[in-house]
């Protein structure tokens, strides 16, 4: 089927790609991969359609993936999500952003689509958001005016839509690094392994005073219309020591703190009780770390 | 409107007119003539146009033509030299990877992918690199193992090479 009619354009600096974007207005779209924006414009889904396509890939220094001990993971908005996913430094400084970035899609897609696409995207079910929020992370984001940043978890407004002003761009990620006594994991429910969304995903940052949690950031993918943060889950879980039956009351508190929906995946009855049972393996697998060759 | 676009087709350089809205796979397809490239779903999840770019594999129906601009492009077509199939194409002969073959381009562009920069991949390995290509005959048994054949056939021609020298 053919696309429907808009004007490509390739800046190839960032000033020039600002220019285009806010000179054409409404009516254009940043892509980086593209692979979240060219099939849904095929299926005139709704919101998909745009007159003019700003490709940012030819625009230099905008891939790369580094390591700041203050100020952690830095990743690029052109950074590819298999290159995350494959990446030394990530997956020892912190493996759960490696592991969220392999559960999105297939190889193809992930070689192609990037981390930052995959968040302005705002798919309810998007994987790289929850474990995004729950560590900290913040959006560089370059506006026409002014930069800011935008941390992760003001970042998504609803279905598809971001907080982010019309004019800006989100040029990069910056994730807090992971102290000794911190650690992260997410968790992906789904019925095939790859190629299909999530049913629920779930982060967990945690602070860690021995067995007694000190510090956490649960966070839901697939259960709200935006990711959400698990507010009760972590009140229950903050200042007490880690037993069975801690995680069991955690889980429990997790399901008051989402909304799902039922689809062709699953009934919101079943997402609920799926959240229940994935808040604690993503805060026993927070705990447990991830081994060498495991992602 | 019309522009040229530029870029190495399997190896050759490749001038051609088209259109902004044009995916890369049809520009292959209809335009060059290269039907190696197969059209599934053209939804980004099937596979079948799975196509090489700079060295990545990626769904050609989810890329813009214009975006390969300057870009190294290889299809199947690209693959046999003077008649001569790869190794990997030959095992997916032998071991009789493919029933109907709809899938089996995409296939082994991904398998490609694969052993170039992983020469030695473990079977979770293999499955991965084609988590993106769905194969509704064959089953993927046969397709692991033609994968893995050849690993197997190029680390003995590598090592045979090496004894030569
Ligand atoms: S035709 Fe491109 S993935 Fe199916
Ligand atoms: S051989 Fe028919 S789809 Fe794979």
């Amino acid at each position: 089927m053919v696309l429907p009619k808009f004007e490509y354009l390739a800046p190839t600096t960032l000033d020039e790609a600002m220019q285009l974007y806010n000179e054409l207005g409404s009516g254009a779209k940043i892509m980086a991969g593209g692979t979240d924006i060219i099939p849904p414009m095929r299926d005139k889904a709704p919101g998909s359609k745009c007159d003019f396509l700003i490709d940012i890939k030819h625009v230099p220094g905008l891939d790369y993936i580094e390591y700041d001990e203050k100020q952690g993971l830095k990743i690029g908005c052109l950074t590819k999500l298999y290159d995350i996913q494959t990446s030394k430094l990530v997956r020892e400084k912190n493996p759960a952003v490696a592991q969220a970035a392999k559960y999105v899609a297939s190889t193809q897609i992930r070689h192609k689509g990037t981390m930052v696409g995959n968040i302005c995207n705002a798919s309810p079910s998007c994987d790289t958001a929850p474990i995004l929020i729950s560590c900290g992370a913040v959006a560089k984001v370059h506006g026409r005016d002014a930069d800011r940043d935008l941390p992760l978890g003001e970042f998504f407004k609803g279905v598809k839509k971001t907080n982010l002003e019309p004019g800006e761009i989100v040029t990069g990620l910056v994730i807090p690094p992971l102290a000794e006594d911190e650690c992260a994991a997410y968790i992906k429910f789904s019925v095939r392994k790859a190629m299909d969304l999530a049913i629920v995903g779930v982060a967990a940052w945690l602070k860690m005073d021995g067995k007694k949690v000190v510090d956490a950031r649960i966070t839901l993918g697939a259960v709200a219309i935006t990711p959400v943060r698990a507010y009760n889950a972590e009140k229950a879980l903050i200042g007490n020591e880690i037993s069975d039956e801690l995680l069991q009351k955690v889980g429990v508190a997790a399901m008051s703190d989402c909304k799902p929906i039922s689809d062709v995946r699953a009934s919101a009855e079943y997402r609920h009780d799926m959240v229940r049972v994935f808040t604690k393996r993503a805060i026993m697998k927070a705990l447990e770390g991830y081994k060498e060759g495991e992602i | 409107m019309k522009k040229i676009l530029s870029f190495t087709l399997n190896g050759e350089p490749c001038e051609v007119l088209c259109e902004d809205n044009r995916s890369l796979l049809d520009l292959i397809r209809d335009d060059l003539g290269l039907t190696g490239t197969k059209k599934g779903c053209e939804e980004a999840e099937c596979g079948a146009c799975t196509v090489m770019i700079d060295g990545r594999p990626v769904n050609s129906c989810a890329t813009l033509a214009r975006e390969v601009e300057g870009c190294e492009v290889l299809t199947v077509e690209g693959l046999a030299k003077d008649g001569k199939l790869t190794p990997l194409q030959k095992q997916f002969i032998d071991k009789w990877a493919f029933q109907c073959g709809y899938c089996t381009p995409g296939m082994i562009m991904s398998a490609k992918a694969l052993l170039d920069h992983n020469p030695n991949p473990t079977e979770q390995e293999i499955r991965e690199a084609i988590e993106g290509n769905l194969c509704r005959c064959t089953g993927y048994a046969k397709i692991v193992e033609a994968i893995q054949a050849t690993a197997a056939e190029m680390a003995e021609m590598a090592a045979a090479q090496k004894g030569e020298v």
